[in-house]
């Protein structure tokens, strides 16, 4: 697929990593910094144009003719907005752009139908709706629907004292009968798929998959101390928090925003009067503590700096007992920062990137299935993926003990007629089936590939 | 330094190099000549050694620009000292030291010889003469292209090595990946030394002898296998094989370009004034010979001048004419057009009229900053601002051109030969041309200079070649230290 991202940032550098990982795809990068172009053609196999991506002589030398997909991911919504319209009409291709402000966001719907774009991303967004997530379901370092919400992927840190610690995935399983499937094991900078025989310790990130209702009754055998959240403490008055203000209102968390900046403060009052505005510096200890750090059900994190946030965390975590949550915008250092057990981190470049190369990779038709949702378990390590099995797919119609998988790969579950299977040996996966798998193999465009 | 990745590099190399003997030996089972097994014998060695190297997988696949250097420097070393062994087997070159002159002087497109003039090169047989040519053709786009282009090396680092062997200033890609980029330079490589191979043979060229003209053309060598290179062959030979010279040491980018119907971008800056400096250049010279009655027909003035323009400024070193009893006006001037050279990503060797452009604009700049002192000026190509860093690394390339000039000119000059010998002869081999003036000349050979001049020439045609940097990297302490 020939891919042309508008915009050599985060997001953009993020999403050229994942694309020429990906395999198959050729990808040019535009930018109006010749420095950030250089970096990116030097780290990556990708072909570098520097101009402004929203000129047509600067689309035509990047050759969108044969683009296949257009992203526009520059810091300014309005700037990809103009790039996609000049794509459209330049190039026969779909369009994706990145919109992060919220009076756009209201009006995604009318963008996509009037201008045709494929898709819209609003990185800070899905970046709420995650943290909202989590703050539901706080027992959660991660939570990610499949199947239109019906199945969960859960991912948590075993507590030390919980007593499924030293024992094995089979015997917890039939010890409590419950009906979740454990997926993957993180240990160190190790990650294992779980196979029965797999022991648990201490301190394990362990991701299971399982439906809603199961995963909460899970939790509950196997002690895991989760209350629900009453009130929150969140840092910084960005455009996530705007979101997260939205999402959450009136839906029993009640949310203590601590901005610096005196006008944020008065507009998100304005827009937001269910919502406590402080206005004042987070990083004044003296102010957290009055603010009741302490006794806050949760802990999110999210100004503008990651050293702060990640700050700010580490402190939080020695007195309070809540929730954390943590944004971080740079991805670099992923085995330093699990080092550090921040709980959850969320960081909304990947998001972005996941939603794209979701439909980058549903984009290339497939014989026998569709991938409709993609999910880093670990990034670049492990990679949850839901097909919508064809008919005559070759998977399909056998008992899964009768079929040869390749190694560390997983079905994880099955989604049929609305209803959830957990797979056994003895299920079948039918045409028109939701089969969620889990490998160490990234990159996977067809279920079949899982097979010997 | 990731030792790991050289090794296995190399390995693939050696492999690559036994399948390259390929083509002699087919040569020598056509003719029946029993040097077929002295390849045969070097074959096995680079294969035994190269699938030695192959064992074990290498730790990480990383390549940076450091690598890249080392990889693409060590290679040519490598690749040359098991290419000169056919020579020493079959006894055609008994010296070991001279049979590496040759290779390199093949590899590097070069195309000197050690080979006595008084003895000449049709005695040598057929296959080793296919095989001076075919080292031509494979050093003219690089072996280390060709591994990109069909090995599965890793991903995206490649660049590197790529940027280390292609000639100019700034490599760039036509498509977005390196590989794609590698095919399609080795498609226009091949179909063009086609096209070349048809038109010799429709010329009436035995096949052997087109095959080989067109090998040489091709990597812009230069070696012949007549004693007295294309003097003896029609007008309409000549007359090609100077076309295919200009056309081999034109940008290949730009055919792609034309290939895509983009006329405009297609005629670069470097392009057009490498067209001027080879139309002035062919006026000036055929005028001059014309003028002084050294070649008393204008038609054949014209011709002779022609093809011996082509052949200095594309680097390839064919002659027709002795251009050695020339006027000295004519002389100069095809010295002088040594040291430009061809164009960017072309096969040919030289300085690169892209350099001197980017110079000759820095100094412009420099001098009218200098009238006026808070002028802002940067240099541009093709409406292009060139950024300072090319602009920085062009002037190095240049000095430390100069300085190894200077010094392989210094010792050289050891042997005792004259000044215009010497000072022809660095050119020749640092410009990657072949021959050079006196001694040096069309007609003449490098056999008379002693051993460490050779070892001198053999730096020089491989500094040329890699353009300077790939070679003192492998001289720097740094670049060892772990």
């Amino acid at each position: 697929m020939n891919v042309i991202i508008v915009g050599c940032g985060r997001v953009g550098c993020t999403l050229a990593e994942k694309l020429i990982e990906d395999g198959g795809n050729s990808v040019t990068v535009v930018d109006m910094d010749s420095v950030k172009v250089q970096e990116l053609t030097e780290r990556f196999d990708v072909m570098g144009v520097v101009g402004n991506g929203a000129t047509h002589t600067t689309l035509l030398e990047a050759d969108i003719k044969s683009a296949d997909l257009f992203i526009a991911v520059t810091n300014s919504d309005e700037l990809n907005l103009l790039c996609c319209m000049v794509a459209k009409k330049e190039g026969d291709c779909q369009v994706i752009a990145r919109l992060k402000s919220p009076e756009y966001s209201e009006e995604v719907e009318y963008l996509q139908d009037e201008l045709g774009l494929a898709l819209v991303i609003n990185p800070e967004y899905a970046a709420a709706e995650e943290i909202a997530r989590i703050l539901r379901f706080p027992a959660a370092i991660k939570i990610e629907p499949f199947a239109k919400g019906k199945v969960e992927l859960i991912k948590f840190r075993l507590p030390e004292d919980s007593h499924i610690v030293g024992m094995s995935v089979k015997d917890v399983m039939i010890r409590y009968k419950c009906d979740v499937l454990v997926c993957t094991i993180e240990r160190g900078d190790d990650s294992y798929i779980a196979n029965g025989d797999f022991v648990f310790e201490a301190k394990d990130i362990v991701t299971i998959v399982a439906s809603p209702k199961n995963a909460k009754e899970f939790f509950k055998i196997i002690n895991y101390k989760g209350h629900s959240i009453k009130n929150a403490i969140v840092v910084g008055g960005g455009v996530i928090t705007h979101y997260l203000c939205e999402i959450l209102d009136r839906s029993g968390i009640t949310l203590k925003i601590i901005e610096k900046d005196r006008k944020v403060c008065e507009e998100l009052a304005g827009l937001f009067p269910a919502c406590k505005i402080i206005n004042g510096n987070a990083t004044d200890k003296e102010l957290l503590l009055e603010e009741g750090v302490k006794s806050a059900g949760a802990f999110v994190a999210l100004s503008k700096h990651d050293e702060e946030n990640i700050l700010l965390s580490l402190f939080v975590q020695e007195v309070c007992q809540g929730k954390l949550i943590t944004k971080i915008n740079r991805i670099d250092y992923d085995n330093v920062l699990n080092r550090l057990e921040l709980d959850t981190t969320i960081c909304p470049t990947h998001i972005t990137s996941d939603v794209i190369l979701r439909y980058v990779r549903s984009a290339r038709k497939t014989r026998g299935s569709n991938i409709e949702t993609l999910y880093n378990i670990i990034p670049g390590e492990v990679e949850a993926t839901e097909f919508i099995i064809k008919e005559r797919s070759l998977i399909a119609e056998k008992p899964l003990s009768m079929l040869r998988f390749k190694e560390n790969v997983l079905v994880a579950a099955i989604y049929r007629d609305k209803k959830v299977i957990i797979p056994r040996g003895n299920d079948v996966i039918q045409a028109g089936d939701a089969v969620v798998i889990v490998s160490k193999r990234t990159g996977l465009h067809d279920i079949t590939e899982v097979l010997r | 330094m990731n030792f790991s990745i050289i090794k296995r590099t190399l390995g693939w190399i050696l492999i690559f190099e036994a399948v390259f003997f390929l083509v002699p030996l087919i040569t020598a089972a056509v003719y029946r000549e029993r040097e077929f097994f002295d390849f045969l014998m070097s074959m096995a060695i680079c294969g035994s050694l190269g699938g030695l190297c192959l064992i074990g997988k290498p730790k990480n696949n990383e390549i940076y620009a450091k690598e890249g250097f080392v990889i693409t420097a060590l290679c040519w070393i490598v690749m040359s000292l098991f290419g000169a062994l056919p020579f020493v087997f079959s006894g055609s070159i008994p010296n070991y030291v001279d049979a590496l002159f040759e290779t390199v002087s093949g590899f590097t497109t070069t195309g000197a010889t050690v080979v006595d003039p008084n003895v000449g090169v049709e005695v040598l047989p057929r296959c080793i003469l296919i095989w001076r040519s075919f080292t031509h053709w494979i050093g003219g786009m690089g072996v280390l292209v060709f591994l990109i282009a069909f090995l599965p090396l890793s991903g995206a680092r490649n660049m590197h090595i790529m940027k280390a062997e292609s000639p100019g200033p700034v490599v760039s890609k036509i498509v977005p990946k390196v590989r794609t980029t590698a095919k399609i330079l080795y498609i226009i490589y091949f179909g063009l030394t086609l096209i070349q191979f048809i038109m010799l043979i429709c010329g009436g060229m035995s096949v052997f002898e087109a095959i080989n003209a067109a090998f040489a053309t091709a990597g812009t060598g230069g070696f012949s296998i007549k004693n007295s290179g294309f003097a003896d062959y029609s007008s309409y030979i000549q007359i090609v094989v100077t076309v295919f010279m200009l056309l081999f040491s034109l940008n290949f980018n730009s055919y792609y370009l034309l290939f895509r119907g983009k006329f405009k971008e297609a005629f670069t800056i470097e392009v057009r004034t490498f067209l001027i400096i080879v139309a002035a250049a062919m006026a000036l010279v055929t005028l001059n010979v014309f003028a002084s009655g050294t070649i008393e027909s204008f038609g054949g003035a014209l011709k002779h001048s022609a093809f011996s323009v082509a052949s200095i400024i594309s680097t390839t070193g064919f002659a027709t004419e002795d251009f050695n009893l020339w006027p000295s006006f004519s002389k100069a001037i095809l010295v002088l057009i040594m040291f430009i050279g061809a164009c960017a990503g072309s096969t040919g060797g030289g300085i690169k009229v892209s350099r001197l452009l980017i110079m000759g604009k820095s100094a412009g700049n420099e001098m009218s900053r200098m009238l006026h002192p808070k002028r802002v000026k940067r240099v541009t190509m093709d409406g292009r601002v060139v950024e300072d860093d090319v602009v920085r690394s062009v002037h190095s390339f240049f000095i430390a051109y100069l300085l190894i000039f200077a010094i392989s000119l210094l010792i050289v000059s050891l042997d005792g030969e004259s000044l215009t010998t010497n000072f022809t002869a660095v050119s020749a081999t640092i410009n990657n041309i072949g021959p050079g003036l006196d001694m040096v000349g069309p007609m003449g050979s490098f056999t008379n200079f002693s051993w460490w001049s050779k070892l001198v020439f053999i730096f020089d045609m491989l500094v040329g070649r890699l353009e300077v940097f790939p070679m003192l990297f492998l001289f720097a302490p740094g670049t060892w230290r772990k």
